[in-house]
């Protein structure tokens, strides 16, 4: 009799525990949904009064007249993930093809953990590296050749503090990828007589394009989306850079700088919730499509 | 033969421009390192990890930085307990309830992987909705639930390699015995246990180290809070604020707020590492 009973309860809490989790699970795929249209409802005061597209091209920013223009804003965002992309791209390729292709397992030991800790180490601690070694670097050495004066706080200083953020990264996901093209597509090349770098340059890349664009793709989201390391490098003056000396304003920067004010002034809150509505939608697009295109390489190379 | 030797100079060309590549990235993470160390140790003392701001502190007199210090510890033990009950029930429902190819585990395990993207600021600006929303002011809660919120994609993640790649057969065999699926959970979760820790670690890194999310709705104060509902400091915004004063000795404390942040980050990871070497002996 007690075994029955004990059983019923067994059977009991395998039913409240499956269905508690699927509960939780799919509770879970609601999040992103959920995020998106709190932050649209707290914008739809300024969509009503503005058009989309007066409001992204709209080059004042204004909050005490009402002009809210996030033109400036956005060429702020673009030029410094543009900036940061060019440094790290490039690096990140020549170091990831060295390490899956060339290097003795003793050397992928020592630098595999340096990018995990490079990847650890906090943004706010890179924005702190910047104050204290990009910023002077650029006002005193490198500026002076080029225009009279920039006080290093500039569009400059945040790509490159952030193209040292989105290294970590991009090099895992290059590695991931290079890893999980068959070996028998090398073999094969070398075999018909190319030398290594041949194949790397004609059969490794060549094939593993799609997955080098998702990567970048992922990271430009990254850097699109990162905010206090810039905001305490950038200057913060809401104008469009005209070269990479001048100081910019990124999105990010501009939600975390102003909102403390943002409940005193009309339509303020409002103008920054859309600015966290666009970086939203922009990088869950970005990274739903490099995420896909991950998936699939995965599996197409799984056979 | 001389398209040979092209050839030949092409490679070496290539592979040296990669080392240097390399090199440059390993470089970097000292050079932040040793700034971070060079500008922050004149400035430690014991004061700094010992003290609450005194009177006088943001003026350059006497105080140290504990209020962040347990603030930042603060939520991120709330944060991780309140992650892992979310993660765990999910991930464990994702690899033993459903079946291997399902397309409700594809599309959580996808839908997680996007969510790792969005930015912390995001995630702070939807936590102050909400806080506006609910009446709330920035507090310790809401500190934690949007620092929660960060990290659970990153929780589920990692967990998720580890689980997936406990071998099939040990839950067959637990299910053979005749326990029930909520009862093979035991079994597959001493299985992982390293994994989990090295999740945590991964967490607690990140988390503690964010300062976008807890910006808009963890607050900032002098004292150490003694419930939820009091706003809390933490280390980020620490050596974020301090950082924007004009008076050097102020500014100092932030370059010792960075190194006491960097060298927790530094600790977790190391210790990250070490668990889940032990978890894998022959992974790279």
């Amino acid at each position: 009799m007690d075994k029955i009973r004990y059983n019923k309860y067994r059977q009991f809490k395998e039913f409240a525990i499956r269905h508690i989790m699927l509960f939780l699970t799919l509770l879970s795929l609601t999040f992103a949904v959920v995020i998106g249209i709190s932050l649209y409802y707290k914008s739809i005061p300024i969509l009503d009064q503005q058009s989309i597209w007066e409001l992204l091209s709209g080059r004042s920013w204004k909050p005490l007249k009402g002009e809210f223009g996030f033109f400036p804003f956005i060429m702020g965002t673009l030029w410094v993930t543009g900036i940061a992309i060019v440094i790290s791209l490039p690096l990140c390729l020549l170091s990831a093809i060295y390490l899956s292709e060339y290097a003795h397992p003793y050397i992928k030991k020592i630098v595999f953990p340096m990018i995990d800790v490079l990847a650890g180490i906090p943004p706010v601690v890179y924005g702190v590296w910047g104050i204290l070694v990009v910023v002077p670097f650029i006002s005193a050495d490198l500026a002076p050749h080029f225009v009279e004066f920039s006080t290093g706080y500039s569009v400059l200083a945040g790509g490159i503090v952030l193209a040292i953020m989105i290294i970590p990264l991009m090099i895992s996901v290059f590695i991931e990828i290079f890893d999980a093209l068959p070996g028998g597509l090398r073999e094969a090349s070398l075999s018909l007589g190319a030398t290594q770098w041949q194949t790397i340059k004609k059969v490794v890349v060549r094939k593993s394009f799609s997955g080098i664009a998702a990567a970048v793709v992922l990271a430009i989201s990254r850097a699109f989306g990162e905010t206090i390391a810039v905001l305490m490098v950038c200057g913060n003056v809401s104008e469009v850079p005209r070269s990479v000396f001048d100081p910019a304003y990124p999105l990010p920067a501009l939600l975390a700088n102003n909102y403390g004010e943002m409940m005193s002034i009309p339509m303020y809150d409002a103008a920054l919730m859309l600015s966290a509505l666009l970086l939203f939608v922009i990088i869950l697009a970005f990274n739903a499509i490099s995420r896909l295109v991950l998936i699939r390489i995965e599996r197409n190379f799984a056979l | 033969m001389r398209h040979m030797r092209v050839k030949r100079i092409e490679e070496k060309i290539f592979k040296t421009l990669m080392m240097v590549a390399t090199l440059a990235i390993v470089v970097s993470l000292f050079m932040i390192i040793v700034a971070v160390v060079k500008r922050g140790l004149p400035a430690m003392s014991w004061d700094m990890v010992s003290k609450i701001p005194g009177g006088g502190f943001y003026i350059g007199k006497e105080g140290g930085l504990l209020n962040a210090i347990i603030g930042s510890l603060y939520i991120v033990i709330g944060s991780i307990t309140l992650g892992l009950c979310f993660s765990l029930p999910i991930v464990l429902y994702i690899n033993l309830y459903l079946p291997e190819k399902s397309r409700l585990a594809q599309f959580t395990r996808l839908s997680f992987d996007v969510l790792f993207g969005i930015p912390s600021i995001v995630y702070g600006a939807f936590g102050f909705t909400i806080m506006v929303y609910l009446g709330l002011r920035s507090s310790l809660l809401a500190g934690i639930l949007t620092v929660t919120m960060l990290i659970i994609p990153i929780l589920i993640r990692s967990i998720d390699e580890v689980v997936r790649r406990v071998p099939k057969e040990m839950k067959d065999a637990a299910l053979s015995l005749g326990a029930t699926r909520s009862e093979t959970i035991r079994v597959i979760l001493r299985q992982v246990v390293p994994g989990i820790i090295t999740a945590v670690l991964l967490s607690v890194g990140r988390g503690i180290g964010d300062a976008a999310s807890v910006l808009f709705t963890a607050g900032y104060t002098d004292s150490i809070p003694t419930s939820l509902s009091q706003p809390v400091a933490t280390l980020p915004l620490a050596i974020f604020f301090q950082l924007s004063s004009p008076i050097a000795e102020v500014q100092d404390r932030a370059y010792a707020a960075a190194l006491i942040l960097t060298f927790i980050v530094l600790i977790l990871s190391l210790a990250g590492r070490y668990y889940s070497r032990k978890y894998s002996k022959n992974k790279i």
